[in-house]
């Protein structure tokens, strides 16, 4: 797997073009967040993360007595609550209530969720058609591709990969003009939004005092999605859940700002229940699908539940020095970056992605920038003890270890350390005076090589520190 | 389906027994700036042009009815059944369709018309926001469908911001089963990052404060 | 040396425990907590006493006043040391800004320099305006900010081996970031972060040097 990982990372930063793309898409992301932050702008920045960062922690510590708070507020009013433990039962509830409503078409809003459990795989298989209707997951879908970033899915497709994919897969004239290929994309799913039996979104909030959905976006699909058909099914997991509508004030400010700069998205819609006597339009059944696929098995570690905290907003993805460089194909799983990083082996287990949690410079830039206050560096570290534990267990890594296990025992041992750094200049290759470029031979071990692949090594001290100290 | 076994699963890893009470959340956030009429006014109009969309102000219901004439001229317009929009006479307006209650006549109307027409319940001063409840009287279609939307707003409804939406509307569920907010015209990025406007939703939106 | 000149000329005595060796912090970094707790503890005896610690790396600084107490949470009794360790613990340039409450050393140093914020000290010990303070005083110092600011370079200790392409690509911005200033002079907290792009300025040939606060401020 870090074999797999290190050939996407090598791929992507030798791609000049892509390596553009990222760094420039996730640059802007940067900067608007920045801008949508500033002290001058939004003064209570630091006092809305504490307080959101509180009510999650909140939420998450009593979500047994919020989801049922959650549920009896939704089927007053009108709406049913639907408890999945995995991907398998998501499906079967949707294509047993297809099945029963005659129903073919869905079209869906996008959700994250939903690519974790391969929904539409398991839909397609079973003859419905279930169609993204978010562009960048539009494109996607028709491209067979998964997602590379969690707010702009398309952030590494260019024109004219769309306009490949529009003509190859719609039959529609090559067009490389954004414009028009918006509009094709609009007409052709403004057709399905007006035609489908049901729609499906993902959930950014669950509002327990409200039994409602919370649905942020940009285009309008999810409103069209959710407004349209006549069965709306909501499918979100179970950590979405806030206590209280009123405490939207708060999430609200920094979701969109956090993600894209906006002080709010387009769209923000608060939905709760069916159709109510005398409304006009709006889907006349209404189900939320409450998912665990994983999920209470980070609650039952206090330190770790916080990864539940997320929002998705990718900040952490658009400030992190290593996402913005390999991208969102460079991880193992959908979700990328920070996040990515600390929920990947937590839900798969670290024998998915053993090297995961090393690729990161600890830098500390994601928690910085994280709305909730998820401490993922912190996670980061004790995901690499994870790693390196089960390695000893299972008899791996035995060279590394005893590596350490020899700089522990070195490093308690005065003497021999510093008979240690007298030696290192005998067997240093002489760079004549200067930095080293490249070491020889047996002394050309993987650590050493890596470092002199990419810059120079310093020549050991012709002192060392304790010689001069004791000559004062 | 599996509501007994998550419920005891998240029970199990919290260490909560069946039943337990929920101990005291952390109080809401709610803080309420000072705003005179005015100034929320000319905030609301500024955040709703930084956001491509038009702001207008006008002074009565008779203004905003000409107003709302001379942008759908020529084109065929659906009205929501607000009675804000009866008030300014727009239902009566040459092109203008109202009065609509049946689902099937809305849609067709909506996927034709040039314009959708609407009030709003609430309009957001710092953000420029349309607050849309679902009711008889608003139509969730009408601002979604056409691709262009004009919402006629009373200036007496605009809120300084979400604060004071969810202060005096703390439980919207209670009376709707849509609350939208709407900040500017339907936008994407997803290409190559270039802003694309009215993708699925209107991409031309205008907000004519009345008095 | 150069933070012993600099404390020296500040009146303060100094001593060096010839026992100290180095905080563990690559072992936990790697995951090897064991280890690191081996080592950790080794520091704290080497360290016992009252006197203040200065140390001239903020990731260092760092692992002993932010991470220590993690390492020993499950041992009550050198959690005690610990903290009372961690009350004792400065970074360089922190010391000389809130303990010793000075901003103008003396010093002398012309040139034209740019400063790198370590991540260990920006985000996890939140130093920004000391040693800029510090470097405003120094005569002769011109001083040009990095932009992008606050950008890692690319360290992260055993990160820059195992995944070597990756940190390089990180250096090398940083490189670029530097040039860009017209800056002779790169100037930092930490001995790593001066490695990491040091390594990566004379890979490309360049004559921009490096060199840490300390040295910068013991210059006459």
């Amino acid at each position: 797997m870090t074999t797999e990982m290190h050939r996407h990372i090598h791929e992507t930063l030798g791609d000049a073009r892509l390596q553009d793309a990222v760094l420039t898409a996730t640059g802007r992301l940067k900067a608007s967040r920045i801008a949508a932050v500033a002290p001058d702008v939004l003064p209570d920045y630091q006092e809305l993360r504490t307080q959101a960062h509180a009510l999650k922690k909140h939420a998450i510590e009593n979500l047994d007595a919020y989801l049922e708070q959650f549920e009896r507020n939704l089927e007053a009013h009108g709406g049913k609550a639907v408890y999945c433990k995995d991907a398998a039962e998501v499906a079967d509830f949707i294509l047993g209530l297809a099945r029963e409503r005659g129903a073919r078409l869905i079209v869906k809003s996008k959700s994250m969720l939903t690519e974790e459990i391969d929904l539409n795989e398991r839909l397609e298989k079973h003859g419905l058609e279930s169609v993204e209707t978010d562009l960048g997951e539009y494109i996607l879908q028709l491209a067979h591709e998964r997602p590379y970033h969690l707010v702009a899915p398309a952030l590494h497709k260019t024109r004219y990969d769309v306009a490949e994919i529009f003509s190859a897969r719609l039959g529609v004239p090559h067009e490389i003009v954004i414009e028009k290929q918006t509009a094709t994309a609009r007409a052709v799913l403004r057709e399905k939004f007006l035609a489908a039996d049901i729609g499906i979104s993902g959930a950014n909030f669950l509002v327990a005092d409200s039994g409602a959905v919370v649905l942020v976006e940009n285009e309008g699909n999810a409103r069209l999605s959710t407004s349209a058909p006549k069965i709306h099914i909501a499918i979100a997991g179970i950590e979405k859940i806030i206590p209280r509508a009123q405490d939207l004030a708060t999430f609200l400010k920094l979701l969109a700002r956090s993600a894209t700069g906006q002080w709010l998205s387009v769209y923000t819609s608060f939905l709760s229940g069916p159709r109510r006597a005398g409304e006009i339009d709006g889907p006349e059944e209404f189900y939320v699908v409450l998912v665990d696929n994983g999920r209470t098995r980070l609650l039952a570690d206090p330190g770790r539940r916080q990864s539940l905290h997320c929002i998705r907003c990718g900040a952490c993805l658009n400030t992190c020095p290593v996402y913005r460089r390999i991208g969102g194909y460079s991880f193992p799983w959908v979700y990328s970056g920070p996040i990515g990083s600390v929920l990947t082996p937590q839900f798969m287990g670290t024998a998915h992605a053993p090297g995961l949690p090393f690729a990161s410079s600890l830098c500390g830039a994601c928690a910085e920038v994280c709305p909730v206050k998820i401490d993922l560096p912190k996670l980061l570290l004790e995901l690499r003890s994870d790693v390196k534990e089960a390695d000893k267990s299972e008899g791996r890594g035995r060279w590394e270890r005893l590596a350490f296990r020899l700089f522990a025992w070195l490093m308690r041992h005065p003497r021999l350390y510093e008979m240690a750094g007298k030696m290192a200049p005998m067997f240093a290759p002489s760079g004549k005076g200067g930095w080293i470029r490249s070491v020889p031979g047996l002394m050309n071990f993987p650590p050493i090589k890596a470092w002199t692949d990419e810059r120079d090594l310093p020549p050991p001290p012709a002192k060392s520190f304790r010689e001069t100290w004791r000559r004062r | 389906m599996s509501r007994e076994a998550i419920l005891q699963s998240v029970r199990s890893a919290l260490g909560r027994a069946a039943g337990q009470a929920i101990p005291e959340a952390p109080p809401v956030r709610i803080r309420l700036p000072e705003i005179d009429v005015e100034a929320r006014i000319a905030s609301l109009m500024v955040r709703v042009e930084a956001l491509a969309g038009e702001a207008v102000r006008v002074a009565t219901p008779a203004d905003a009815r000409a107003w709302v004439a001379a942008a759908i001229e020529g084109k065929q317009a659906v009205a929501s059944n607000a009675p804000f929009l009866a008030e300014c006479g727009i239902p009566a307006l040459p092109g203008v369709r109202c009065g609509l209650t049946v689902e099937s006549e809305l849609r067709a109307l909506c996927a034709t018309a040039g314009v959708g027409i609407t009030s709003a319940d609430y309009a957001l001063a710092d953000t420029g926001t349309l607050v849309m409840i679902s009711s008889p009287r608003e139509a969730r279609l009408i601002s979604l469908l056409p691709p262009a939307h004009i919402a006629v707003v009373p200036s007496s409804r605009i809120l300084s911001g979400l604060d004071e939406l969810f202060a005096k509307f703390p439980l919207p569920a209670e009376q709707t089963s849509s609350m939208v907010l709407i900040t500017g015209p339907s936008r994407t990025a997803d290409i190559e990052q270039i802003l694309v406007r009215g993708v699925h939703g209107p991409g031309k939106i205008a907000v004519v404060v009345v008095g | 040396m150069a933070m012993a000149d600099v404390l020296e000329r500040l009146g303060y005595q100094l001593d060096f425990p010839e026992k100290q060796t180095c905080c563990g912090q690559p072992a936990f970094n790697s995951g090897y907590r064991d280890e690191a707790r081996a080592v950790a503890r080794h520091f704290l005896d080497a360290f016992e006493g009252d006197a203040p610690i200065v140390i001239p790396s903020g990731s260092c600084a760092s692992m002993v006043a932010h991470h220590f107490a993690e390492l020993f949470a499950q041992e009550p009794e050198t959690l005690a040391r610990v903290h009372a360790l961690e009350k004792r613990v400065w970074e360089f340039s922190a010391f000389l800004t809130e303990v010793a409450r000075v901003e103008d050393v003396g010093a002398r140093f012309e040139d034209i320099v740019t400063f790198h914020d370590g991540c260990h000290s920006l985000r996890e010990m939140g130093i920004r305006e000391g040693p800029r303070r510090l470097l405003s005083h120094v005569k002769g110092l011109e001083l040009r900010e990095l932009e992008p600011a606050e950008e890692c370079c690319g360290f992260g200790g055993t990160f820059a081996v195992k995944f070597g392409e990756l940190s390089g690509a990180m250096a090398r911005s940083k490189v670029d970031a530097i040039v860009r200033t017209g800056a002779h002079t790169v100037v930092s907290l930490d001995p790593s972060c001066l490695m990491q792009i040091r390594g990566a300025l004379s890979r490309q040939g360049s004559n921009i040097r490096t060199m840490h606060l300390a040295e910068v401020l013991a210059s006459r």
